[in-house]
């Protein structure tokens, strides 16, 4: 009998994949099967709200070739769907029928992209795959016009991505302004700004009534809760996902917002690990406050932490996570980052970064910088976010009033 | 063997633990300076997404790219993690009158 337990990794997303993958970096030296219901490789979700719906033929956003998969001894089955999990057995049961023993088990079944609740809201499709992105991108040829309801990241980035497609886009958002829940107003207002100058009409606080197909030769016919209406060719829904916890909650684990987990990514049955959209996990930054988080980031550092917890079989509960909650956002030629969690009612100190850039920072009561976001030209953001990204991670305390004045260089700081 | 020895910048163009962009007959590198005042080059786009690494950050002997934290030791190009998995290509880089030469080969 081999001492190394038999790994089987349920979703082949981000989180899932480079759980697998790490899981050889950790030294697990047992099976690892990566069970992925769709027919691609592992493939990257950033590209599909980007280079995915702009480029006519997108280049396949593979996160590993089939051979590295195979080099490192991961066996991917695709088109096998997970349907139950026995765990006084140890086995996952298959749609097909079959089922495939586990000595531990990766959940990373991600999350599902919330439906409209309205008349007519199954006309909109929503943006999660690779296939939902092939489908929406043929039907944006130049002169389209397409309807976007919800001003969240895909929302936006999807409208930008139609805007460089030529397509006439809407975007209908019952907020009062985008992106009300991860970014700081100034830095939300700034982007909604762009969005109009390149001729979006986005409306917000306004909601949608109903959607209504082929009335009078209009394709879709949005209803408006002012009263209005809008004609479309096209109606995609950004208005957040869902974490997908059937399975977990089925097998009776512990469900809040999410998969519950350990800062180590582990379920209240210790052989049964979560990671990424689904997994709701206790972060250090936050005085152990549980939080799920929807990132590439997260993804990805969660299958890292995962695989090195059973690789290295480490006992008991582990501490919260010492991870910071990294973020980013393309539109235009617009970059925007964030890290930690801002607190949209919290003050900010702004920092100018040039090139029309700025970096908006926070600290807690206690003087510690907790989170920052920054808006502007790539080459003009990304260097100063690592470092208060660091500083972040560190429980610096800097002085505020330093870091406000472009005068001091940050990179100091780490020193 | 002669090379291909090009002109890149002053050595003093570059501050300690940073990173310039090169451009030359349509290609663009990148030009480091370590920490203990050694120069390097290498292949100026990451190779996991095409991003300038000249707008990343210099930490010791590591780059980063500025887009996504992909991670190579710009003295040797290998590359150091997720998201990255191909090493950057790396170039001879010499210093002579106070100029930081690179042979393209």
């Amino acid at each position: 009998m081999s001492a190394a337990p038999r790994v089987v990794v349920v979703g082949a997303g981000e989180a899932g994949a480079r759980a697998a993958m790490a899981l050889r970096e950790a030294g697990h030296v047992g099976e690892v099967v990566l069970l992925g219901a769709e027919a691609h490789a592992p493939y990257e979700r950033p590209p599909l709200s980007k280079a995915a719906i702009v480029d006519d033929e997108p280049a396949f956003p593979a996160i590993a070739a089939a051979a590295d998969l195979a080099g490192r001894g991961v066996e991917h089955r695709r088109g096998a769907t997970v349907v139950a999990i026995d765990r006084a057995a140890g086995e996952v049961a298959l749609a097909d029928g079959g089922r495939v023993p586990y000595g531990r088990l990766i959940l990373a079944t991600g999350a599902e992209p919330r439906r409209l609740a309205i008349p007519g809201g199954e006309h909109a499709l929503t943006l999660r795959d690779w296939g939902d992105a092939a489908r929406i991108r043929r039907h944006l040829a130049p002169g389209a016009r397409l309807c976007v309801i919800g001003a969240g990241f895909i929302g936006l980035e999807l409208a930008a991505s139609a805007r460089a497609r030529g397509c006439a886009v809407s975007v209908i958002e019952p907020l009062p302004r985008p992106l009300v829940r991860a970014v700081p107003a100034p830095l939300a207002e700034r982007l909604a700004a762009r969005h109009r100058a390149e001729g979006v009409d986005l409306r917000c606080g306004i909601g949608v009534a109903s959607i209504a197909v082929e009335r009078d030769g209009e394709p879709f016919t949005i209803a408006l809760t002012d009263g209005t209406t809008l004609g479309a060719d096209l109606v995609v829904a950004g208005i957040g996902a869902s974490p997908r916890v059937e399975l977990a909650k089925a097998a009776g684990l512990a469900i809040d917002n999410g998969i519950a987990v350990d800062g180590a990514m582990r379920t209240s049955d210790p052989r049964v690990f979560a990671i990424g959209d689904c997994a709701s996990y206790p972060l250090a930054l936050l005085d152990g406050r549980r939080v799920r988080l929807e990132s590439w980031r997260n993804a990805q550092q969660q299958g890292e932490r995962a695989a090195r917890a059973i690789a290295g079989d480490e006992p008991g509960v582990a501490a919260p996570s010492d991870a910071v909650p990294w973020f980013w956002s393309d539109q235009y030629d617009l970059h925007l980052q964030i890290a930690g969690l801002p607190d949209g009612a919290a003050p900010f100190v702004e920092r100018p970064l040039g090139d029309g850039a700025i970096m908006l920072l926070q600290a807690a009561p206690d003087g510690r910088l907790l989170a920052a976001a920054a808006l502007g030209p790539l080459g003009a953001v990304a260097r100063d976010m690592r470092i208060v990204e660091t500083l972040i991670a560190r429980r610096a305390r800097p002085d505020m009033a330093a870091l406000a004045d472009p005068a001091t260089k940050l990179k100091g700081l780490l020193r | 063997m002669a090379g291909n020895w090009v002109d890149a910048c002053a050595a003093g163009d570059i501050d300690q633990e940073d990173v310039i962009r090169f451009d030359h007959s349509g290609r663009t590198f990148a030009i480091y300076r370590s920490p203990d005042d050694s120069y390097f080059a290498t292949d100026g786009l990451c190779t996991h997404e095409q991003v300038h690494l000249a707008d990343g950050l210099v930490m010791d002997e590591i780059i980063e790219c500025p887009k996504h934290n992909g991670r190579f030791d710009y003295r040797t190009g290998a590359a150091k993690g997720a998201p990255v998995c191909v090493d950057l290509k790396t170039y001879p880089v010499k210093v002579e009158g106070g100029r930081v030469m690179i042979d393209l080969g």
